[in-house]
C-alpha cells in the first residue's frame, strides 16, 4: 500500500534533521536514522546511549524492570528502595490491569511502596530501614514474594539489597524475597532494565513449582502486559481455541503462574525486545522452543493462532483455530468494511517501545494506512534488522554491565519438547522457532526508520511528512497534537483498549476513525498550514481558532 | 491505631526535582535540565504533562555508570551545550536530583566553569541552578528552591520602581492569570512568578515553538529586586527559604507573607494588602465578585453546614483550605499532608486558633495508607485533594472533590481556580454539588429537586 502523498528525497530529510546538531553529535545521530530498504535491510545504530541535553523519550532501568515487567504480577509485594519520586512515578501509571480470580486473592497493583530514603539513609546506608520496610510489608500482607528494586542512590552509598533480601527471606520463611540492581544510571534505558528483570524473575522464580498443569496444549505468553485489558482478550481466544495459559509474563500473572512457566511446552513471544531473554535462557535450562507472535491486527492473530496450532502438529487443534478464525474475523472484517474508506490512504508515524512501532503498523494495514517512518524508543539492532544480526552486535560498556545468566540444562528437568529433527521440520514448513525477522523487512522502501528520535526530530519529520496521525506516548502526545496532528498514545492507549486480538482490532480501528476524521482538527491550523495561509489571503478567512 | 510505619506506602508527596521542573516551566524561553539520570526526566515529563496536558520537555545529563563514579561535570556541560543549539533558550533551569546529590557533583563549580568556558560564545543562556536531593523533603521545596534560585541568579539593585512581586506558590494556570487580571485591575505594575499560565495551558501553534510561549521574562525577574514588595502566598513558606525573603535580606525589598487566600477571609487580606500597596481601593468588579460569594455561601449553607471533610495535599493548599472549609461550617476533621515542613499545625493555628476544640486532626508526613485508615474511622462526608485519593475513595465510598495538583483522572485539572472570591466561589459550587449529587445517588426514590 502506497500513501497518496508525494514527499521529498529521504535523504535530504535525514541531512535536514542533523543539521543542528554539533557535528559529533550530527555524525552519531546520522547512524541512528536510515532509509529503509526490506529487500537488504541497512543496519541501524541501536541501543547506544542518548547524547547529554538530547531529549529522549527513553527511561531507566529502574523504569523497565519494575515498571514493566515486574509491575504487573499482582500478588507480588514490589518495594521501591529509594527517595520517594520513583515508587511514585512508577504507581498504576501503565495501566497494567489484573483481575484477581476471587475477592480473597492478593491484589497489591494498586499499592506503591517506597523506603522513602531520607538524608540520614544516605549519609548512612539505607539496608536497615529496607529490612524494615521488607518486615511491615510481610506483617501487613504475607505475600508470597516481596521484590525489591534499586534506585539511583542505592548502588552509590553500596547498600547491598541482595544480602538483605537473602537475610529477609530466610527470616520470614515463607515468602521468596529477592532485590533487583536496577539502578537509573545502568544500561542504556529501560531495555537494561527488561535484562535484569528477566534474570531475577528466572533465577528467583521460574522454576519453583514443577506441577503439571492440565491441559493438552500448554503454552507461556511471554511480554504481554495486559495494558488496556490486552491480555484478557488474549486469554478469551486462547480459551475458546482450547489452549491452556500456564503463564503470561507479565500481564495478569500471578507468582505461583510465574513459578510454574517451566512446565508449559511453548514460550510465544509478544516483546521480543522485554523479554527475549528468557525465551532463551527456559530453552535452555529446560527445552522449551520459543516464537514470535503478534497479537495486534487481526490478521497477525489469524496468523499466529496457526503457528501455535503448526507448532503442537494436532489436526484437531489446527481446525478448532481455524473454527475459531472463521468466527471471528467476519465481525472484524464488517468493521473494517465500514471505516476503511474514511481511512483508505492515510498516512502514520509510530515512534514507540521496543515491539509496538512493528505491532501497530499491521492494524494501519488493515485500515489502508501507510506507515512512513517508525521507530523504537529502546530496542536494539534485532528488534529492527531481525536476530540473525545478533552475533555481529559489538558489546559496549553499557551493555558489558548488565549481568549475562550463565544457563544450562537442568538435570532432571530439560526435556526437549521437540526433537532436532521435529523442529527441522517445522522450519521446513516456515515456522520461525526461536527467531524474529525483526520490523524493517515489513516496512515499504525509502520509508524512514529512526532510534530513539528526539523531540526536535519528531516535529521536524512532522513538518515534512505531515502525517494523518502520530503513534507514541503522553510526552509527545500534546506537542504534535499542537501542530494539528493527532497522537495516538501506544502506551497507556489513551485509556482505551484492549487492542490485541479480533475484539481489540475492532476497538483501534474505530479509535483510529475516530480519531483521523475527527472535526476538531479542522479548528486547528498546522504551521505548515500558516504558511500556506500566508500566501494565499483568502485561506485565511476560512480560519477558526481553537 | 498501627504503629509507626518505617516504609511509605501509597505517597501523598512527590519529589523535589518534580517541583523544580514544574517552576522553570513559568520562566520565558526556559528549558529545564535534570543533572542526573535520564530517566528522572521522563518519569517527570510523563507526571506533569498527565496533569497539564501540554509538551514538557525536561532535558538531561544522562548519568552512566562512570558518569556516576567519576562525576558529572562533562555530562552536564555537554548537555548545556546541546540544549542551547538545539532550543536556543534564554534560560535554562538546572535541578539536581538524588544521583548527583548524592555523588557530590560540585554543580555551582561545574557552571562556572562552563560560563567561563563559552564566554566567547553569543546568545548564551543564563544558568539558574536549584539543588533539589530528592531525599529531602518533597516536591513543594523543589518548586520553592527554583523560584528563589531564579530570582537570587537574576534579581538586580536599581532605581526602585512601582513594582510588585508575586510569588504565588504551587497554583493552577488559571489561577494565575485569575491573580495577574486582579494585579492589572488595581494598575499595578507586577512581576509574577514562575507564570505558567500559557507554558501549561496554551492554544495551538499556528508557527512551530522549541519552547512555549509564556512564562515570566528574565528581564522581568531581573527588576525585582527594586520592586516596592513582594507579595508571597503559602503559610509554611519560611523568608529563608523563600524568594521574596531573599529580596527582603538582600535588597531590602518587604516581603508580605500570607497564607493561599481561599475563602472570603484570607482573600479579604489579600485583597487588603493590595490596597495599602496600590492605595487605591479594591476595583467595582472584585466587590461584585465578593458580593457574589457572600451570596452563594447563603444560598448554599444548608448544604454544607455541619458536614465533615478530610483534606490532603501540600500543607499550605491544606492550611489555607481548612480555613475555608471552617468558614462554611465544614468540619475538616482531618488535615493531612504528605510534606514536613514542621510548621504545618502552628501555621494552621494562626487561622484556626481552636484546632482541637473543634475537632480537627492535623498530621503531617503521612502516607494515603494512614489517611484511609484515619477515613474509615472518620467517615467523613467528603474527601478534598488530588487524584490519588480516588482508590481511597472508591473502596470507601466517600466521594472525592479534585484539587491541586495531580489531577490525572479528570479533565481540566489546570483550569480549576482555587484562590480569591472567584477560586473560592468554583470550590464552593463543587462541594455543594458533590454533598447534592451524594444525597441524590443515596436517595431511594431519586429527587429531581434537591
Amino acid at each position: 500500500m502506497e500513501a497518496n502523498k508525494t514527499y521529498p528525497d529521504p535523504s535530504a530529510i535525514r541531512e535536514e534533521l542533523v543539521q543542528k546538531y554539533p557535528a559529533k553529535v550530527a555524525k552519531k545521530r546520522t547512524k541512528s536514522i536510515i532509509i529503509n530498504d526490506p529487500e537488504a535491510v541497512p543496519e541501524v545504530q541501536a541501543n547506544v546511549r542518548t547524547v547529554p541535553g538530547i531529549i529522549t523519550q527513553r527511561g531507566c532501568s529502574y523504569a523497565g524492570c519494575k515498571g514493566v515487567v515486574l509491575g504487573p504480577t499482582r500478588d507480588i509485594v514490589n518495594i521501591t528502595h529509594g527517595p520517594i519520586g520513583c515508587s511514585f512515578y512508577s504507581w498504576l501509571t501503565r495501566r497494567n490491569q489484573t483481575k484477581p480470580e476471587t475477592d480473597a486473592d492478593a491484589n497489591f497493583i494498586t499499592y506503591c511502596f517506597s523506603t522513602d530514603m531520607q538524608e540520614e539513609n544516605i549519609v548512612f546506608g539505607g539496608e536497615k530501614k529496607l529490612k524494615v520496610a521488607i518486615q511491615e510489608a510481610y506483617d501487613l500482607f504475607h505475600p508470597k514474594s516481596i521484590a525489591i528494586f534499586s534506585t539511583c542512590p542505592v548502588g552509590l552509598i553500596g547498600d547491598d539489597v541482595h544480602a538483605a533480601a537473602r537475610e529477609m527471606k530466610e527470616k520470614l520463611g515463607d515468602c521468596n524475597v529477592f532485590g533487583f540492581s536496577c539502578e537509573g544510571y545502568r544500561g542504556v534505558s529501560q531495555s537494561a532494565g527488561h535484562h535484569i528483570a528477566n534474570n531475577g524473575v528466572f533465577k528467583h522464580m521460574v522454576g519453583r513449582n514443577n506441577e503439571k498443569k492440565e491441559g493438552k496444549f500448554r503454552l507461556n505468553l511471554l511480554g504481554e502486559y495486559n495494558i488496556g485489558g490486552d491480555a484478557f482478550e488474549i486469554e478469551r481466544i486462547f480459551k475458546k481455541c482450547g489452549i491452556t495459559l500456564v503463564s503470561s509474563f507479565s500481564g495478569n500473572s500471578t507468582v505461583g503462574q510465574l513459578e510454574n512457566a517451566h512446565m508449559a511446552d511453548l514460550n510465544v513471544i509478544m516483546c521480543h525486545r522485554s523479554i527475549n531473554y528468557m525465551g532463551e535462557m527456559m530453552e535452555t535450562k529446560y527445552g522449551i522452543p520459543w516464537m514470535k507472535i503478534n497479537f495486534v491486527g487481526a490478521e497477525s492473530s489469524a496468523k499466529s493462532l496457526r503457528r501455535i496450532a503448526q507448532y503442537f502438529g494436532d489436526e484437531e487443534l489446527k481446525a478448532r483455530v481455524e473454527e475459531v478464525i472463521a468466527e471471528e474475523l467476519p465481525k472484524v472484517k464488517a468493521v473494517i468494511d465500514e471505516i476503511r474508506p474514511r481511512t483508505e490512504g492515510k498516512t502514520a508515524m509510530l515512534f514507540v517501545g521496543g515491539s509496538r512501532a512493528h505491532h501497530y503498523q499491521d492494524l494501519f494495514t488493515e485500515l489502508g494506512m501507510t506507515t512512513v517512518a517508525a521507530g523504537y524508543e529502546f530496542a536494539h539492532r534485532d528488534d529492527y534488522e531481525g536476530r540473525e544480526v545478533l552475533p555481529g552486535i559489538k558489546i559496549d560498556a553499557d551493555s558489558k554491565n548488565i549481568e549475562e545468566l550463565k544457563v544450562e540444562a537442568d538435570p532432571e528437568l530439560y526435556k526437549p519438547r521437540k526433537s532436532e529433527a521435529e523442529l527441522e521440520a517445522l522450519k521446513a514448513e516456515g515456522l520461525e522457532i526461536n527467531g524474529y525477522e525483526g520490523m524493517m523487512k515489513q516496512m515499504m522502501k525509502k520509508s524512514m526508520v529512526v532510534d530513539d528520535i528526539s523531540h526536535y526530530e519528531s516535529e521536524k519529520l512532522i513538518e515534512i511528512y505531515k502525517p494523518d496521525i502520530f503513534c507514541a506516548g503522553i510526552k509527545e502526545k500534546y506537542v504534535v497534537q499542537k501542530m494539528g496532528v493527532p497522537l495516538k498514545q501506544l502506551h497507556s492507549y489513551d485509556y482505551g483498549g484492549p487492542y490485541t486480538g479480533f475484539e481489540g482490532a475492532v476497538n483501534f480501528y474505530r479509535d483510529i476513525d475516530r480519531m483521523v476524521n475527527n472535526p476538531v482538527w479542522k479548528l486547528i491550523k498546522a504551521p505548515w498550514e500558516t504558511a500556506a495561509a500566508e500566501m494565499d489571503g483568502a485561506l485565511e478567512a476560512t480560519y477558526t481558532e481553537a | 491505631m498501627k504503629h509507626a510505619k518505617t516504609a511509605t506506602q501509597n505517597a501523598c508527596k512527590l519529589c523535589n526535582p518534580l517541583g523544580a521542573c514544574l517552576a522553570f516551566r513559568g520562566i520565558e524561553k526556559c528549558v529545564p535540565f535534570l543533572h542526573g539520570s535520564q530517566g528522572c526526566a521522563t518519569y517527570i515529563r510523563r507526571y506533569l504533562i498527565s496533569h497539564y496536558k501540554e509538551p514538557i520537555d525536561i532535558a538531561s545529563s544522562n548519568f552512566n555508570e562512570e558518569t556516576a563514579v567519576f562525576g558529572g561535570s562533562h555530562n552536564l556541560k555537554l548537555g548545556l551545550k546541546n540544549v542551547t543549539q538545539q532550543y536556543m533558550p534564554e534560560v535554562i533551569g538546572i535541578a539536581t536530583t538524588c544521583l548527583s546529590e548524592t555523588i557530590g557533583d560540585d554543580v555551582k563549580g561545574i557552571l562556572r566553569e562552563y560560563m567561563k568556558e563559552s564566554i566567547s560564545r553569543t546568545g548564551e543562556p543564563i544558568l539558574i541552578h536549584a539543588s533539589t536531593p530528592s531525599y529531602q523533603g518533597s516536591h513543594i521545596d523543589g518548586f520553592h528552591a527554583a523560584v528563589r534560585a531564579a530570582v537570587e541568579t537574576l534579581a538586580e539593585k536599581g532605581a526602585p520602581h512601582n513594582l510588585v512581586n508575586l510569588f504565588p506558590n504551587m497554583v493552577s494556570p488559571a489561577d494565575l492569570r485569575y491573580l495577574q487580571e486582579i494585579l492589572d485591575d488595581f494598575n499595578l505594575p507586577s512581576m509574577i512568578l514562575p507564570d505558567y499560565s500559557k507554558t501549561l495551558d496554551g492554544g495551538p501553534w499556528a508557527e512551530y515553538h522549541r519552547i512555549p510561549p509564556g512564562g515570566t521574562p528574565a528581564a522581568a525577574i531581573a527588576t525585582s529586586g527594586s520592586a516596592i514588595g513582594s507579595i508571597e502566598f503559602g503559610s509554611t513558606l519560611e523568608a529563608a527559604k523563600s524568594a521574596a525573603g531573599w529580596l527582603e535580606s538582600k535588597f531590602g525589598v518587604p516581603r508580605y507573607h500570607l497564607p493561599l487566600p481561599i475563602g472570603i477571609r484570607e482573600s479579604d487580606r489579600f485583597f487588603g494588602l493590595l490596597e495599602a500597596i496600590s492605595q487605591k481601593p479594591r476595583p467595582e468588579k472584585y466587590d461584585d465578585e465578593r458580593r457574589r460569594l457572600v451570596d452563594a455561601y447563603s444560598d448554599g449553607h444548608k448544604y454544607v453546614f455541619d458536614k465533615t471533610a478530610i483534606v490532603y495535599g501540600e500543607e499550605d493548599l491544606v492550611i489555607s483550605m481548612t480555613a475555608f472549609l471552617q468558614e462554611i461550617g465544614i468540619r475538616p476533621v482531618l488535615c493531612a499532608s504528605g510534606g514536613k515542613s514542621g510548621l504545618m499545625r502552628k501555621k494552621l493555628e494562626a487561622l484556626v486558633p481552636d484546632l482541637d476544640g473543634e475537632g480537627i486532626k492535623v498530621r503531617d508526613g503521612v502516607d494515603f495508607a494512614d489517611i484511609e485508615d484515619e477515613a474509615a474511622l472518620l467517615r467523613p462526608d467528603f474527601l478534598i485533594g488530588n487524584s490519588k485519593g480516588y482508590t481511597m475513595s472508591r473502596k470507601s465510598g466517600i466521594p472525592l472533590i479534585r484539587i491541586g495538583f495531580p489531577i490525572h483522572d479528570r479533565f481540566g485539572g489546570q483550569r480549576h481556580h482555587h484562590l480569591g472570591y472567584r477560586g473560592t466561589l468554583e470550590l464552593f459550587d463543587r462541594i455543594v454539588n458533590t454533598v447534592i449529587e451524594t444525597r441524590q445517588d443515596d436517595s431511594e426514590i431519586g429527587y429531581t429537586y434537591m
